[in-house]
């Protein structure tokens, strides 16, 4: 178990590694002058630039660029933007932002879609099962930012149930934004949680426990959904992270100052370091998400953990 | 975005094992069960599907619309009277009046274009890719494997949206923004689908025991090896195709609606969407038009991806 | 569905009192593409200590009986179409499903062929086993593991009560089928029914694991109902046979009598198709043809179209058209039957 877990984080090492060089590269080939750029209008003297450019390494080569940058990050030092505060700042104002947003997607995620997946997957081809089945296409065919706005129209505007934008209203205003980040994944998890069950009912176990005498509770409840659960579960783990990520466009419809708003108006104003240090936040959760759920999923596959 | 990997999965996840046509064969005995092809059998259930009707009447109209919007609409999308400037629907305006006071219905039916070539080149770009990265990393093994792999395995941890954002700021200030550059920003971000689909095809095909009968028969095993992975990938990376085709056309949306797709004075829904949001109140229809569209579009794709797996799958025939 | 007042060996000396009894069962599944029909109207009857070999091949609607015995076909696809189903005098197609529930395990057991795929993957041995005796029996969670190391002792499982907390997967195929069959003893039915126990392990490992059935069964002196396409296995620890043909009993008497001479082409044809240790040097004789699809079973007798024997038109006796007239199970000597228009020549040549 313990070698099973080290194993999948030193492969986790080269992704990260890989993605956030990745994004650093582009960030730095963004064509024009970053120095000038910040200047503005008035043109600073040669002396200041050399010093300014000196300070953010842009002198040298990419791959010494990142080394440092990988450096100081290892430190904690995720850079300094261009009015000289540290990014880290931003992240450590915005981070529980975005993660109150994910964090409350995940909780409808995981309600709603196992919920919608147990009735349909129990009753295949019964009116609920077809409801499901429907509710999940269109689910995950409206793009989020149109999902944002009809929500906005609709319990905002017309109903006036929601705030419609900002988060002055402590957790009840992340409902809103909350549920139409969780929409795809909600959908997608009913049918995962669906096809997963039909299929366990399928297998051989259940017959035994059947022949065992087990009561149809017992069958259903403790053999067959514990084995159904597992892809799920694994499912919302590592959807946490791709949530996060994913929070930008809803954070833009529905004003919310989080860590994808930063990103976006600083991608705007050449802030490289400001998107290379938010991105490789995102890697580096996505990353250890998906390492979580390997352990889970050890914990709760047998079959897994003894391999 | 996101629903895309999670489509690769469900692809992989439910090609599952034919148990239970094993079984049934064993009951109606093995010989005898009529031997139909799986693609036939796809195809009489495809057009008994309503669903798959559907879809594939949208998604034929809007290929029409994107290639012919002059059969839909008579009016020049550009022609504009300001004084008619967000007007709602009418009897000579179905969909009433942009800010400009354009007919908006030419508007958003002339918008289908940009999507429909968006989506179709994606998912077009993505699948040459995958399919010769993924059969060459499949086939060799080895070193080349390896790097393939965890290239594919980095792509994966960059967020689709954030990295396409980036990518586009890059490709915007050197090429423009046209539909080209978001389509290779998103064909970056969108090989490793197809890629692992066909590598998994390869190697579950190498591995094959008529694969090796046939080494051991000195026969070349790679002709053998093209021979059958092409009609065993063909059917997933098809279901990955029909849904990717609508995913995309959604992905587009978002980055012009976000302001870093295409822009003005190019048709886009996610552009129409993104001008529109600020009238919402006096005149909804700026937004409801396109979005409907949109929504409709990107569902059409979906639902025929969807009845696509379920006919191609073994379980259910 | 034929009412019959006295079973066919209700007044022959068994090893024991009747445990079940099968009455004119049959089971079809409705699919999509039309009715299969499994089983076609089979009686037979197993005593205490007894052991009934059903013989088939795969198809032949063996293990869909016995799953009909056992109540736990899918209903639908499947449907039972008629028949009795007597478990000590009662019939359970009328007992409701909780009364039905609470026979399975406790009444009637049942060992299956896959023992990898029939053990819940993600429970460890023991508390599979011991739920038999939770359920049943209401035992403490701490007294049905003690229960369980008990059993798998008992099957002969080395360091039982190491392994108790040991998953699935971690045991070899023979010593897990040797868990299955540890469930299937726990609450003392009795009536097991072994469903192919053997089919998936090596023959050195099928070997030790039949010995411990038969050995077991003279323990508890419980009936068994053995399901099987292997001859060999019948020959060594069945009492009686019965042969199943497209759904169908096509012959049944002790597994001496229809070994040696068998009265339905069929059975002969099994026969000719393996080699026995009686007969060195002689050529071997496979059936010719492949068993019918059960969705489209031929006229008359099934196995027409395969038998050597078969004789339609003039040839034929008057009602003995073998592709018009269905062969009916009858006696054809002292305690023997088949269903077959010829078995007497066949038996007297």
């Amino acid at each position: 178990m313990g070698r099973y877990i080290a194993r999948r984080a030193l492969l986790a090492v080269p992704v990260l590694l890989g993605a956030s060089f990745l994004i650093f590269a582009l960030v730095y080939a963004i064509p024009g002058d970053p120095i000038r750029a910040l200047a503005g209008d008035r043109p600073l003297p040669a002396a200041v630039q050399a010093q300014l450019r000196d300070d953010y390494n842009l002198n040298d080569p990419l791959l010494v660029q990142y080394g440092k940058y990988v450096l100081a990050l290892t430190q904690g030092d995720f850079g300094t933007d261009f009015s000289g505060r540290p990014v880290r700042d931003t992240i450590e104002q915005r981070l529980p932002i975005t993660a109150r947003l994910a964090v409350v997607a995940i909780i409808f995620e995981a309600i709603f879609g196992l919920t919608a997946g147990i009735v349909a997957g129990l009753r295949r081809g019964s009116f609920l099962d077809s409801l499901v089945l429907v509710s999940t296409t269109i689910a995950v065919s409206i793009p989020v930012f149109v999902l944002g706005f009809i929500a906005q129209v609709t319990f905002g505007l017309n109903l006036g149930w929601f705030p419609i934008a900002g988060i002055n209203q402590g957790w009840y205003s992340y409902i809103l934004p909350g549920l139409v980040l969780a929409a795809a994944s909600t959908a997608y998890v009913a049918r995962l949680t669906r096809t997963s069950l039909a299929e366990n009912l399928r297998n051989d176990y259940v017959r035994t426990a059947k022949a065992k005498g087990l009561k149809k509770r017992t069958i259903i409840g403790k053999h067959t959904l514990r084995n159904s659960l597992i892809p799920v579960v694994t499912f919302l783990g590592a959807d946490f992270g791709a949530l996060m990520a994913g929070a930008i466009v809803t954070e833009g419809v529905f004003n919310i100052p989080g860590l994808g708003r930063a990103v976006f108006d600083a991608i705007g104003r050449q802030e490289g370091a400001v998107v290379v240090g938010i991105v490789t936040l995102f890697v580096l959760v996505f990353i250890i998400f998906n390492l979580l759920v390997d352990v889970l999923y050890a914990a709760l596959d047998p079959r897994i953990r003894y391999e | 975005m996101s629903d895309l990997r999670s489509d690769d999965d469900r692809v992989l996840d439910e090609r599952g094992d034919d148990t239970v046509e094993a079984e049934l064969e064993a009951l109606t005995g093995a010989g005898q069960l009529r031997q139909s092809s799986l693609w036939g059998d796809a195809w009489r259930k495809l057009r008994r599907s309503p669903l798959f009707i559907f879809g594939a009447v949208i998604s034929m109209v809007l290929v029409l619309m994107s290639l012919f919007p002059q059969l839909f609409t008579r009016t020049d999308p550009r022609a504009c009277d300001l004084s008619k400037s967000r007007q709602g629907p009418s009897a000579e305006a179905w969909f009433g009046y942009d800010v400009q006071g354009c007919d908006y219905y030419a508007n958003v039916i002339y918008g289908a274009r940009n999507s429909i070539t968006i989506g179709f080149t994606v998912v077009i770009g993505s699948i040459i890719i995958g399919v010769v990265l993924g059969a060459l990393s499949g086939y060799y093994g080895g070193g080349l494997d390896t790097v393939i792999t965890r290239l594919t395995d980095i792509m994966f941890g960059l967020p689709t949206i954030l990295g396409a954002i980036v990518i586009l700021t890059v490709l915007n200030q050197s090429l423009g923004r046209t539909v080209w550059t978001v389509s290779l920003a998103l064909v970056v971000l969108g090989w490793m689908v197809p890629l692992r689909l066909l590598r998994s095809s390869v190697i579950s095909v190498k591995g094959a025991d008529y694969v090796s009968a046939a080494r051991a028969m000195g026969s070349r095993s790679r002709r053998i090896i093209a021979r059958h992975v092409l009609p065993n990938s063909t059917g997933p990376v098809l279901v990955y195709a029909t849904i990717a085709v609508g995913s995309y056309i959604g992905a587009e949306a978002t980055l012009s609606y976000l302001g870093i797709g295409l822009q003005l004075p190019e048709y886009s829904w996610g552009l129409q969407i993104n001008s529109g949001q600020r009238w919402v109140r006096d005149a909804p229809h700026l937004v409801l038009f396109p979005g409907i569209l949109l929504s409709i579009t990107v569902l059409s794709f979906i639902i025929m991806g969807d009845a696509l797996r379920d006919a191609l799958d073994p379980k259910n025939r | 569905m034929t009412d019959l007042q006295t079973t066919p060996y209700a007044d022959m000396p068994g090893p024991g009192e009747t445990i079940l009894e099968v009455r004119d069962l049959a089971v079809e599944f409705r699919t999509r593409d039309g009715v299969v029909n499994a089983v076609n109207g089979i009686t037979y009857t197993v005593a205490q200590g007894e052991t009934l070999a059903i013989l088939g091949e795969s198809g032949s609607g063996k293990s869909v009986s016995a799953q009909a015995v056992m109540g736990i076909l899918d209903i639908p696809p499947a449907v039972i179409t008629s028949g009795e189903i007597l478990f000590q005098g009662d019939d359970m197609l009328l007992m409701s499903e909780e009364d039905q529930r609470q026979i399975r395990g406790a009444g009637i057991s049942m060992i299956f062929q896959d023992a990898l795929s029939s053990l819940n993957p993600v429970f460890t041995v023991g508390f599979q086993i011991g739920e038999m005796f939770r359920t049943h029996r209401g035992t403490s969670r701490k007294e049905a593991k003690a229960k369980a190391a008990e059993l798998m002792d008992r099957v002969r499982i080395p360091a039982a009560r190491e392994r108790i907390d040991d998953y699935p997967h971690q045991f070899s195929g023979g010593m897990r089928q040797r868990v299955m069959i540890a469930m299937a003893l726990a609450l003392d039915p009795a009536l097991i029914i072994a469903d192919e126990p053997t089919t998936a392990l090596d023959v050195t490992v099928q070997a030790q694991i039949m010995q411990l059935l038969s050995d077991l069964q003279a323990e508890t002196g419980t009936g068994l109902i053995l399901i099987t396409h292997d001859l060999g296995v019948v020959n060594e620890v069945a009492d009686k046979v019965a042969v199943m043909y497209a759904g169908r009993i096509v012959e049944e008497g002790t597994v001496d009598e229809v070994f040696t001479q068998p009265a339905h082409p069929y059975t002969a044809g099994l026969m000719a198709s393996i080699p026995l240790a009686e007969r060195p040097g002689q050529r071997l004789n496979p059936i010719k043809g492949t068993p019918p699809n059960l969705a489209y079973i031929p006229p008359g007798c099934a196995f027409h179209p395969r038998c050597p024997m078969a004789r339609t038109g003039k040839a034929a006796q008057p009602g003995g058209d073998c592709r018009s007239d269905l062969p009916v199970l009858r006696e054809v000597a002292v305690g023997r039957r088949a269903a077959c228009h010829y078995s007497e020549e066949l038996l007297h040549g």
